[in-house]
C-alpha cells in the first residue's frame, strides 16, 4: 500500500507499511540520509525534521500518522539557511552526526521565537543530546542567528 | 598524481607469511607493521602518500587519521598548508587507504587513531611532507626561471620572484612533480609560522555536517545492499543453542536468518525489516560459560581484593619508594584513609556500532569508521582466510567513538564480516546496531576501586602514600605482545602523578582480576578514575592540613618539580579570577594525560539538591597550539563528556544482563546541563601534544571538590546523581 507524503515541498510516494516510521522512509526508501537514526525511542533528537513546521521525532512517526502534513528534511533547508550558517560559523559540528536533529530543532525554535531567551533555548534544545558536548556553541550560534535577525 | 588505491597480487612468500599470520602466529623477524601491510600495495603520488595536488593546483592532505569529532583532520591539513605555504581556503582532506607501512601511527606500529596522539604523532612527518613538496615547486620555479632558489618566496599556493615573476601551483605542477623530493627539508622557525596558531584554522567539514551531506556508516547506501542486525545473548559469554526464524522469515523484506559466531543475523532489504525480524526470533542461549555476576557482585569482589578478603589475585607494585609497611595499619592524627567506586561506562556514541563489508571468495571491502584500519583489516583477514593488506578499508566519518570503535577484536567489524561471508557473491552487507545492541555489547570503561592511605608530615604534607587500584584489564584482550609490568591503563595518571613523586614513601599496587564482561578504552582512559582519585584526595589532604586547596597543589607541585602543573593551574587561577560568582562556590582540578596539562576551576551550585556547573575556566598546555578553536573544542567537548559521567554515568548489570539500554536510563547530559567553557591556552614551544582527551578527566574531581568546599561531604563513590 502506497502512502503520499509532502517531502521538501514535493510529493513522492512511499511503498513501506503504514506503520513504519518515518525515520527509515526517509533514509532507506527516499535515500535522504540526512536525517539520523540515533536512538529509536525519541530519547535524543537525532531524527528531528518538521512537520508543518514543528519539530517532531521521525523514529516514532508512523508515516500513516504524517497524513497531508509538509515535512522539511536537513536537505529541505537548503544548505545557506541562516541557522546552517551560523553552524559553520562557529564551527559547532564535532563528528557532525546530531547535527541535523539540531539544526532542525534550533530552526523551529527561531521560526517560532526569533529572540529566544536561554531558557526557551533549554526548553527547545533539551530534547537534543550531543555526546561530543557542542552544546556550548549550539547556543551561541542559536543567539547570533537570532541577533543578526534583529539588526 | 591523485593515485588510485591499487592492491597488488602478493607473492608466494606474502602467501606462506599470511598462512601462519591467520592460523594464529605471528612469524619472528617480520615487523607488525609488515605484517599487517601483507597483500597492499599503495601507489604513492609524487608529493609522497600525504599530498596530492589538483591540476588546478588544489591541494588534498591523506588523513591517516579518522576524524570522529575532534578536529583533528583540521589540524592535520593546517601543518601541511603551514610549510607548504598553500592557500588554506583550497586545501580539503581525504582518509588514506589502509596500510601499515605508510600509514602507522608512530606511537602503536599500526594504522590508529587513539591516545590523542593524531596530530603530536603526525607533527614532523607533515611538516616535513609539506616542505619537501614546497621545495619540489621551489626548484621547479628556479629551472624555469633560471634564479637561485634562495629568490623564490611561496604564499598562497603561489610563488614570486624578486623579478617580478609569479606561477601558482597549477602552473607548476607538472614540472614540480618531476623534481626529485629532497631528502633533507628545512623545517620553518615557529616564530614565522602564519597559519598555525591562528584563528583561521577551522574546521574543513563544519558545512558537510550541517547541511547533512557529511556521510557516516548509517548512510552507506549500495547496489543491493542488504542490512543486518543480530540478536545477541544478553549475557557475555553465552552461545546460541538453538533458533526459531519462522516468525521472522514471516516480516516482509527479511531475506535471510543464519547463525554467527557473536548471535543470530537477521539480512533483510531494509533496516526496519531487519529489526521487525530480528525482533520476531526466538533463540535459546548456551550459558553455560556466561558471566552471571552482577556489578554489585563484581564490584564486591574487587572491594574483597582490596582489602586483602580475596588473596588469589596478583599484586603488582607501580611505585615503591622507600619502608611504607607501617602505613598498613596506621592510625592517628595524621593518617588519612579512603576508598573510591567507579562504576562500568559505556561511550553510548551518538551513532550506534555498525559496519558495511562485502565479501567475494577472499575479496573483501569494508566501508565504515574505521579507527584503526590496519587491526580492522587483521580480524576481517582472519575470518575470510585472506591477506589483510588485501581487504580494502575505506573509512568514512564516525559519528563519535570515545574509544568504543578500537577493540582489539575488531567486534561489530568482525560480525558485519561474518554476515558478509556468509552472504558472499560480494554482496554488500550494512550492519546496524539499534541504541539498545551498543549499549548492552559491552566493551565498557571497566569498573574500578582504589583505596588511598596517607600520613601527612609535621607541615601537612604526604610523607608516606599507601596506594591500592583494583580494576579489570583493558591491554589483556590485546594481541600485541605483553609488556612487563602492570597493565599502563589501569595505573596512568596515579604511577606518574606529581602528588606520589613528591611523597617521598610510597607503596603503590593494582590488581586486576578477570571478569567476563569486555572492557575498553574510554575517552581518557586511566584518568578517568585516577584524576578523580589524585585530585579529590588532595583536596582532602589539604583540607586535613588546613590548607588552600590551591597553594597546597603549590608547594607540591614545587617539591615535584612540576613545572607545567604549576603553570596551567596558576594560569587557570588567575584568569578565573580571585572571586567566585555569586551564589555558586569554586573547585579546583589539575591532571596531565597524553601529554597535555589541564587545570580547571569549575563554579557549582547545588539546586534541590542536584549539582549543576556554571563557568568553568580551564587553562592548558598543550605544546605548540596548532588550532586554538578546536582546542577550546575539545575543552568544551570533553568537559562535558566528562561532567555527564561524573554526574551520571553507570551502566549496572543484573544478574550478568546490562540493565540500561537507551538515553532514558542511561542518561547522558544535556543543553540545559552544561557548563560554559572558558579556554585559555598556556604558550608553548614544545611539540604539539594531545587534547582531545585530557578535557574530560578533570570536570568530575573539580566538581567534588567543590561540593566538598560546599557542604564538607566527600565523594567516594560516582556518579553523583544515582537515583534517576
Amino acid at each position: 500500500m502506497a502512502t503520499t507524503l509532502d517531502i521538501n515541498g514535493k510529493p513522492v510516494t512511499a511503498q513501506a507499511a503504514p506503520d513504519t516510521p518515518l525515520l527509515w522512509v526517509l533514509r532507506d526508501e527516499l535515500g535522504l540520509t540526512g536525517t539520523k537514526f540515533g536512538c529509536g525511542v525519541a530519547q535524543c533528537g537525532a531524527c528531528t525534521v518538521h512537520l508543518d513546521g514543528q519539530p517532531i521525532r521521525a523514529c516514532v512517526t508512523p508515516i500513516a500518522a504524517v497524513g497531508g502534513g509538509k515535512i522539511t528534511t536537513i536537505e529541505g533547508l537548503g544548505g545557506a539557511h541562516p541557522v546552517q550558517e551560523a553552524w559553520v560559523r562557529h564551527d559547532v559540528p564535532q563528528c557532525g552526526y546530531c547535527q541535523s536533529g539540531q539544526i532542525m530543532s534550533a530552526a523551529a525554535l527561531l521560526a517560532e521565537k526569533p529572540k529566544p531567551s536561554d531558557e526557551d533555548i533549554d526548553s527547545a534544545m533539551a530534547g537534543n543530546i550531543c555526546r561530543c558536548g557542542a552544546y556550548q556553541r549550539i547556543r551561541a550560534a542559536i543567539k547570533d542567528v537570532a541577533e543578526e535577525g534583529a539588526r | 598524481m591523485n593515485a588510485p588505491f591499487k592492491p597488488e597480487a602478493p607473492s608466494r612468500r606474502d602467501v606462506v607469511v599470511a598462512a601462519s599470520l591467520v592460523g594464529g602466529s605471528l612469524l619472528v623477524g617480520c615487523s607488525p607493521a609488515d605484517l599487517m601491510s601483507l597483500g597492499s600495495k599503495v601507489e604513492v603520488g609524487a608529493f609522497g602518500p600525504f599530498i596530492k595536488i589538483a591540476p588546478d593546483g588544489a591541494v588534498t592532505v591523506i588523513s591517516k587519521h579518522i576524524e570522529f569529532g575532534q578536529g583533528s583532520h583540521a589540524g592535520l591539513a593546517a601543518i601541511v598548508a603551514e610549510e607548504l605555504d598553500a592557500d588554506w581556503s583550497r586545501v580539503r582532506v581525504e582518509y588514506a587507504p589502509a596500510n601499515a607501512k605508510l600509514y602507522s601511527n608512530g606511537s602503536v606500529g599500526a594504522q590508529l587513531t587513539g591516545g590523542s596522539s593524531a596530530i603530536s604523532n603526525s607533527w614532523e612527518q607533515l611538516r616535513k611532507a609539506g616542505a619537501a613538496a614546497r621545495a619540489m615547486f621551489v626548484q621547479a620555479a628556479a629551472n624555469r626561471w633560471n634564479v637561485p632558489v634562495g629568490e623564490i618566496s611561496v604564499k598562497d599556493s603561489v610563488l614570486t620572484h624578486g623579478s617580478g615573476k609569479t606561477a601558482a601551483f597549477a602552473e607548476l605542477l607538472a614540472d614540480a612533480a618531476k623534481v626529485t623530493p629532497p631528502k633533507d627539508v628545512t623545517l620553518k622557525d615557529p616564530k614565522t609560522f602564519t597559519l598555525i596558531g591562528t584563528d583561521r584554522v577551522r574546521r574543513k567539514d563544519a558545512q558537510a555536517k550541517s547541511d547533512g551531506t557529511a556521510r557516516f556508516t548509517q548512510d552507506v547506501r549500495l547496489p543491493n545492499m542488504l542490512t543486518a542486525m543480530v540478536a545477541h545473548p544478553p549475557r557475555f559469554g553465552a552461545k546460541v543453542k538453538s533458533f526459531d526464524a519462522a516468525e521472522a522469515k514471516k516480516i516482509s523484506g527479511v531475506v535471510d536468518v543464519f547463525q554467527i559466531p557473536s548471535g543470530v543475523a537477521v539480512v533483510a532489504q531494509n533496516t526496519y525489516a531487519a529489526k521487525l525480524g530480528r525482533d520476531a526470533l526466538t533463540v535459546a542461549w548456551d550459558e553455560e560459560k556466561a558471566e552471571k555476576r552482577g556489578s554489585a557482585a563484581i564490584t564486591q569482589h574487587f572491594k574483597d581484593v582490596l582489602v586483602g578478603k580475596d588473596t588469589s589475585v596478583k599484586w603488582e607494585p607501580f611505585d615503591q619508594r622507600g619502608d611504607a609497611s607501617a602505613l598498613a595499619s596506621a592510625k592517628g592524627e595524621d593518617v588519612f584513609e579512603t576508598t573510591y567506586e567507579f562504576p562500568y561506562l559505556a561511550h553510548a556514541t551518538m551513532e550506534p556500532m555498525n559496519c558495511v563489508a562485502s565479501v567475494d571468495g577472499s575479496k573483501v571491502k569494508l566501508v565504515f569508521g574505521s579507527q584503526g584500519p590496519t587491526l580492522d583489516q587483521l580480524n576481517a583477514a582472519k575470518i575470510v582466510g585472506c591477506l589483510p593488506g588485501s581487504v580494502e578499508v575505506e573509512t568514512l566519518f564516525a559519528g563519535g567513538s570515545f574509544g568504543r570503535r578500537s577493540s582489539f577484536q575488531s567486534d561489530y567489524v568482525a560480525e558485519c564480516v561474518h554476515i558478509a561471508k556468509t552472504v558472499g557473491e560480494g554482496r554488500p552487507v550494512k550492519l546496524v546496531w539499534t541504541r539498545e545492541d551498543d549499549m548492552r555489547a559491552g566493551y565498557f570503561r571497566p569498573i574500578v576501586v582504589h583505596a588511598v592511605k596517607v600520613r601527612l608530615d609535621k607541615d601537612g604534607y604526604p610523607a608516606a602514600w599507601r596506594h591500592r587500584i583494583v580494576t579489570q584489564s583493558i591491554m589483556k584482550g590485546s594481541p600485541m605482545p605483553a609488556g612487563k609490568g602492570p597493565d599502563p591503563t589501569a595505573i596512568e595518571g596515579a604511577a606518574d602523578s606529581p602528588y606520589l613523586k613528591a611523597t617521598p614513601v610510597v607503596d603503590a599496587q593494582v590488581a586486576c582480576p578477570d571478569v567476563g564482561v569486555p572492557v575498553l578504552w574510554w575517552r581518557s582512559v586511566g584518568a578517568t578514575h585516577t584524576a578523580f582519585v589524585m585530585e579529590h584526595t588532595i583536596d582532602q589532604l589539604a583540607r586535613k592540613a588546613s590548607q588552600d586547596p590551591v597553594d597546597y597543589r603549590r608547594a607540591l607541585y614545587r617539591k615535584a618539580g612540576a613545572d607545567r602543573h604549576l603553570a596551567v593551574l596558576n594560569h587557570a587561577a588567575e584568569k578565573a579570577g580571585p572571586l567566585a560568582t555569586a551564589g555558586w562556590t569554586r573547585g579546583v582540578a589539575v591532571h596531565e594525560s597524553f601529554g597535555s596539562v589541564v587545570a580547571q576551576v569549575a563554579e557549582v551550585k547545588l539546586e534541590n539538591g542536584v549539582p549543576r556547573v556554571g563557568r568553568v575556566v580551564t587553562a592548558i598546555d598543550c605544546g605548540v597550539a596548532i588550532s586554538p578553536d578546536q582546542i577550546a573544542a575539545q575543552m568544551e567537548g570533553g568537559t562535558c563528556y566528562g561532567l555527564s559521567a561524573a554526574l551520571f554515568g553507570q551502566v549496572t548489570l543484573t544478574d550478568g544482563v546490562v540493565d540500561q539500554g537507551n538515553f532514558d536510563t542511561y542518561r547522558v547530559l544535556r543543553i540545559n546541563e552544561a557548563p560554559t567553557v572558558e579556554t585559555h591556552i598556556l604558550p608553548s614551544g614544545n611539540p604539539p601534544s594531545g587534547v582531545g582527551e585530557p578535557g574530560t578527566p578533570v570536570i568530575g574531581p573539580a566538581v567534588a571538590n567543590a561540593l566538598l568546599a560546599l557542604d564538607q561531604r566527600a565523594t567516594s563513590r560516582l556518579p553523583l546523581i544515582r537515583d534517576t
